[in-house]
């Protein structure tokens, strides 16, 4: 495997040029896209390729989160339909500026990450594929700080294997 | 044509509540078809909504969404018969944009 390799080029090409990496290699297909470039919010692309949650945390945020009680998942015990499973979030956290939903066990960990301007409420609801049992995170970003929450959730028929 | 994105924003008074289902197949690029040929992934990358000129909710997706999407927020303010402009773009850069009526 080249697993390391390539996250070691990961990590240098995060660390040494994130800016150029995101507008130079990332976002070829937001070149034609002018509605989305108005909106000045550049889609993650090096996370949605990660293939761990740490992996994926660094490169959104940069920095690492730590469990807190105040953010709260609501997600099945057992997921029958891998395909489909709700997950939603509440945090009492204050100035919460993203949202971010990874599932360890998926061949792309990050799912989804969501953000959350100044005037919207730090809850989301959402809908996500599970290939395996594994464990859900949630991170929240919070006062500039990363804050997660952890769970276990069983899945009797995987969403993501063909 | 019809949109693919069906929109409901409800307002309480102090907060809007807004849910939205879009009709995308989401397709991650890890399935196989039938034939044990790889299904290309296609699937939503960012989804944005806007009210009264400013963005409200952004969602960076990658294929790990569900088909067929679902997604519920809330934001602080929108008045009953506002428009709110919400827009997709997908990894093969197809886009939809639809305005809902808050309720």
């Amino acid at each position: 495997m080249t697993d390391v390799g390539f996250s070691a080029t990961r990590r240098l090409i995060l660390q040494g040029a994130g800016a150029v990496a995101l507008v130079g290699l990332g976002n070829i297909p937001f070149g034609p896209t002018p509605a989305l470039a108005a909106a000045n919010d550049k889609y993650p692309e090096e996370a949605f390729k990660a293939k761990s949650e740490a992996d994926a945390i660094k490169a959104l945020y940069g920095k690492t989160a730590e469990p807190s009680d105040k953010v709260k998942m609501d997600a099945p015990e057992i997921a029958e339909n891998g395909a489909v499973v709700p997950i939603s979030v509440t945090t009492t956290l204050a100035d919460v500026t993203s949202i971010s939903f990874l599932v360890s066990e998926n061949p792309v960990v990050l799912v989804a990450s969501y953000k959350i301007p100044a005037g919207t409420l730090p809850n989301v609801a959402n809908r996500i594929k599970m290939a395996k049992t594994s464990n859900v995170i949630v991170v929240v970003e919070a006062g500039g700080k990363l804050y997660s929450a952890n769970k276990e959730v069983k899945v009797t028929v995987g969403g993501c294997g063909g | 044509m019809a949109s693919s994105i069906r929109v409901r924003a409800t307002s309480s008074g102090e907060t809007t509540e807004v849910q939205a289902l879009i009709q995308h197949p989401m397709d991650s690029g890890f399935v196989k078809d039938a034939k044990g040929e790889i299904i290309p992934a296609h699937f939503i990358q960012q989804l944005t909504f806007e009210y009264d000129g400013k963005n409200v909710f952004t969602a960076d997706w990658g294929g790990g969404v569900s088909k067929d999407p679902y997604v519920k927020f809330a934001f602080k303010g929108g008045k009953k018969g506002d428009e709110l402009k919400i827009s997709w773009v997908d990894n093969k850069g197809a886009t939809d944009t639809t305005t809902a009526k808050i309720q």
